[in-house]
């Protein structure tokens, strides 16, 4: 007889969605095992290093699809230990967006006001440094100082970054060396391990099925710590309840591998998907117009010139946030850093005849670290589809690690289009005004759009036919199976999107934790922050009943 | 030094290098070098080390290059064709092009509709690589090695221990007013 593996409450993922449902459930007192596709590294294992095999490519995922690839995390942390750390909150208008279905698409009980309290809960369990002018990065500067001279506003960006610990080495996308990122690593992650959950490297969940008895049944198969490509075995763990975090661009595909065993899923389970209007531009300064037209200068005899230096994002653009404006023309503008490797194939030149090889790509290539990359986020029209799933996992893996093929296809619609036109020519006026830069998008035409911010496959909704969860994060039809991560976000939120999916996930729990109830499971919700500290506790209390009201 | 047949190393490696040089240019290795076409100054992709990333099967390329070379070649002999171009039989049909061609060629094959498209742009995001981050080596070592790509780009050298710190990183200064619908925790409201 061969023993069945049980717990209470399966984890699917150990990103945002994952960690903070384990901390919450761990801590109320329930068995949480959590399975992650990707391997656990630690702060020593981080390497500056761009070597294919190195953690940068150990950690890191690329999924190639039809007219959109997504980026994230492949690691215990999932995108928290990739990612750069800025955690704004989404502005007011955000949660009135009606999108392409004519109707307000958030949950009529979610609203700035009614999320706020929840985003304190996180800002509580992140540490989240308001960053000052003093932190912003030469990039950053640079940013602001344009903005401003085109007579607009610019704001350092809060960010989840020990500022005394960070040594701006732009190496956030092979894990933080430094400490100085707060990823899930330091807060949710080793208090949900300390209340007995217990996670699962290298072991990627393909589908779920149901027992007789009414509990779910995970299956998963063992990956290979190197080559990725490769599986060393299989097995499966049943549990009471079952929370899917395995980020937006992969937990739709493991609920459609499931429809075979659970039954017909939801019409939006693998709909809707939004890249969250996610667009980059290049531009290339001109140093002596940086210095006589702004002013600036880094006291050793260089303008600027420091592409390679800072910490991701550090000052956005956020005039074009403005609730009175039509939906699809507000947008932010951020400053960011994208390393080479992926950051630098899809930058155009400029001229007649742009291109993304070539002499004239080596030329500016020969200019990088007079290169700026600003980063837009508009609001797309919701319009990705995931196809029928691959054999594993979300894509079929072409390199050892890293990059694989994937089933999403985007189109983007005329308003996602316009957006992204618009948004071009507001950075291309204030970038190239007085000489200071050429600008060139990045091209779409080789791997289609792309988003390292997946959101909405699998999305929240008071409507059963545009939303697969309900405003408790249910999936709808299948009570006991709920999902946290960035697949529950309605769409683009306009700005970054981690502090939302973790408010989010903050939001969800409760409702969790009585699932579990009834099912016997001995768990309560109350948790403090992982830190100990219990005002976000307090401040969330009040909207708890209403929450649990059916 | 004449290809035998489409399948030879030599003629497969050429064809390759073209590839490679024709997504990063550089300058002729000798002047009957033939698979670089010399578009540009400097080292390119070939210098840069291409040719090693993509024979390495952690980028899952490695085991289709005969393909790639042979579909490359028929691709290079329709254009040829298709355009009345000169012929060279003493190299490969892409080897023969000159950049200009060769460029005609990869951007057709890359264009979105393409049939075969993901699959040069996979091989071209390595070439790519191989330039902008000398993804086949160390990078500390890389650019102690004066690797073309990352010397020409500027990428600074890490401390003795292969980190980087910028310990000045910031113009320190009020650069721009704040958004008015700021909240006190530095987010939009
Ligand atoms: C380079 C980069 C920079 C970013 N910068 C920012 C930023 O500055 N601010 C911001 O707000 N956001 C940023 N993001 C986005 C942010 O990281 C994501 O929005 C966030 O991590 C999503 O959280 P999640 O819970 O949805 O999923 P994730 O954090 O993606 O976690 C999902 C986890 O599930 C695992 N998984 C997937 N499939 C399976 C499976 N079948 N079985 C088991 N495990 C599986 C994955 O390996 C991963 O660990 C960035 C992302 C990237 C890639």
């Amino acid at each position: 007889m061969t023993s069945v593996e049980r717990t209470d409450v399966l984890i699917v993922g150990t990103g945002f969605g994952g960690a903070i449902a384990a901390y919450h459930l761990a801590a109320g007192g329930a068995k949480v095992v959590m399975l992650e596709r990707g391997p656990w590294l630690g702060t020593d294992d981080f390497e500056h290093d761009y070597k294919l095999g190195s953690s940068y490519t150990r950690i890191f995922d690329f999924v190639v699809g039809d007219g959109m690839s997504t980026l994230g995390g492949n690691c215990v942390g999932g995108g928290s230990v990739v990612y750069f750390a800025a955690m704004p909150r989404a502005p007011r208008f955000v949660f009135d967006r009606k999108g392409s279905i004519a109707r307000r698409m958030w949950p009529s009980a979610i609203t700035r006001d009614t999320l706020d309290p929840w985003y304190d809960r996180v800002a509580e369990s992140i540490p989240i440094t308001q960053q000052g002018w003093e932190d912003a990065s030469y990039s950053g500067g640079l940013w602001a100082a344009a903005c401003n001279h085109a007579g607009r506003t610019a704001n350092p960006v809060p960010a989840a970054v020990d500022t005394t610990k960070c040594t701006n080495c732009n190496w956030m996308m092979a894990g933080c060396r430094f400490e100085a990122k707060q990823s899930l690593l330091f807060n949710y992650l080793p208090a949900a391990l300390a209340h007995g959950a217990e996670i699962k490297p290298l072991h990627e969940v393909q589908k779920i099925s149901k027992n007789e008895d009414g509990d779910y049944r995970v299956h998963y198969l063992r990956v290979d710590d190197e080559d990725y490509r490769e599986t060393t075995g299989s097995g499966t763990i049943d549990a009471k309840i079952v929370v899917i975090a395995a980020g937006a661009a992969a937990t739709p595909v493991i609920l459609q591998r499931s429809e075979a065993t659970l039954g017909p899923m939801p019409h939006a389970v693998g709909r809707y998907f939004s890249g969250n209007g996610e667009r980059l531009n290049t531009a290339v300064l001109n140093e002596d117009r940086v210095r006589d037209v702004l002013g600036l200068d880094r006291g050793d005899g260089l303008a600027y010139a420091a592409n390679q230096i800072g910490k991701g994002p550090t000052v956005a653009n956020w005039d074009r946030l403005d609730g009175s404006l039509p939906e699809y023309s507000r947008y932010s503008l951020e400053q960011l850093y994208f390393p080479p490797g992926l950051g630098t194939i899809l930058a155009l030149t400029g001229g007649a005849d742009p291109s993304w090889f070539g002499p004239d790509k080596k030329e500016m290539l020969a200019r990088w670290r007079s290169w700026l990359i600003i980063f837009q986020m508009i609001e797309d029209d919701n319009e990705g589809v995931f196809g029928p799933p691959p054999e594993r996992g979300n894509a079929d893996r072409l390199s050892q690690q890293m990059l694989g093929i994937g089933r999403l296809s985007y189109k983007p619609t005329l308003n996602t289009s316009a957006a992204w036109a618009m948004a071009d020519a507001d950075v291309k006026d204030i970038l190239e005004r007085d000489g200071l830069a050429t600008v060139t998008p990045w091209t779409n035409d080789l791997v289609g759009a792309y988003t390292v911010h997946p959101l909405a496959s699998c999305r929240i909704g008071d409507d059963p036919h545009t939303s697969a969860l309900d405003d408790g994060h249910e999936l709808r039809g299948h009570p006991g199976i709920f999902v946290t991560d960035g697949s529950a976000v309605p769409g683009a939120l306009t700005v970054n999107p981690a502090m939302t999916i973790s408010a989010l996930a903050e939001r969800a729990i409760p409702g969790i934790v009585r699932a579990a109830q009834e099912r016997g499971v001995a768990v309560t919700y109350g948790a403090p922050a992982p830190s100990g500290a219990t005002n976000g506790r307090a401040g969330v209390q009040p909207l708890i009943p209403a929450l649990l009201r059916k | 030094m004449r290809p035998q047949t489409s399948d030879d190393p030599q003629t497969r490696t050429m064809t390759l290098e073209a590839f490679a040089d024709t997504i990063i240019p550089g300058e002729k290795r000798s002047s009957d070098d033939r698979a670089i076409a010399g578009a540009a100054p400097g080292g390119g992709a070939v210098a840069a080390g291409a040719l090693e990333l993509l024979e390495w099967d952690a980028t899952g390329v490695s085991g289709g290059l005969d393909d790639f070379a042979r579909a490359l070649n028929t691709h290079a002999q329709a254009h040829t064709a298709e355009f009345g171009l000169p012929t060279d039989d003493t190299v490969p049909p892409f080897v023969a092009l000159s950049y200009e061609e060769r460029s005609a060629v990869v951007k057709r094959l890359t264009a979105p509709g393409h049939p075969e498209k993901a699959l040069w742009v996979s091989l071209a995001l390595f070439c790519n690589m191989s330039y902008d981050s000398a993804a086949h080596m160390s990078t500390a070592d890389a650019i102690a090695a004066g690797h073309p790509g990352l010397t020409s780009m500027g990428v600074t050298t890490p401390d003795a221990d292969g980190l980087w710190r910028f310990p000045n990183f910031s113009y320190g200064r009020p650069l721009a007013a704040l958004h008015p619908d700021t909240t006190a925790s530095g987010s939009p409201a």
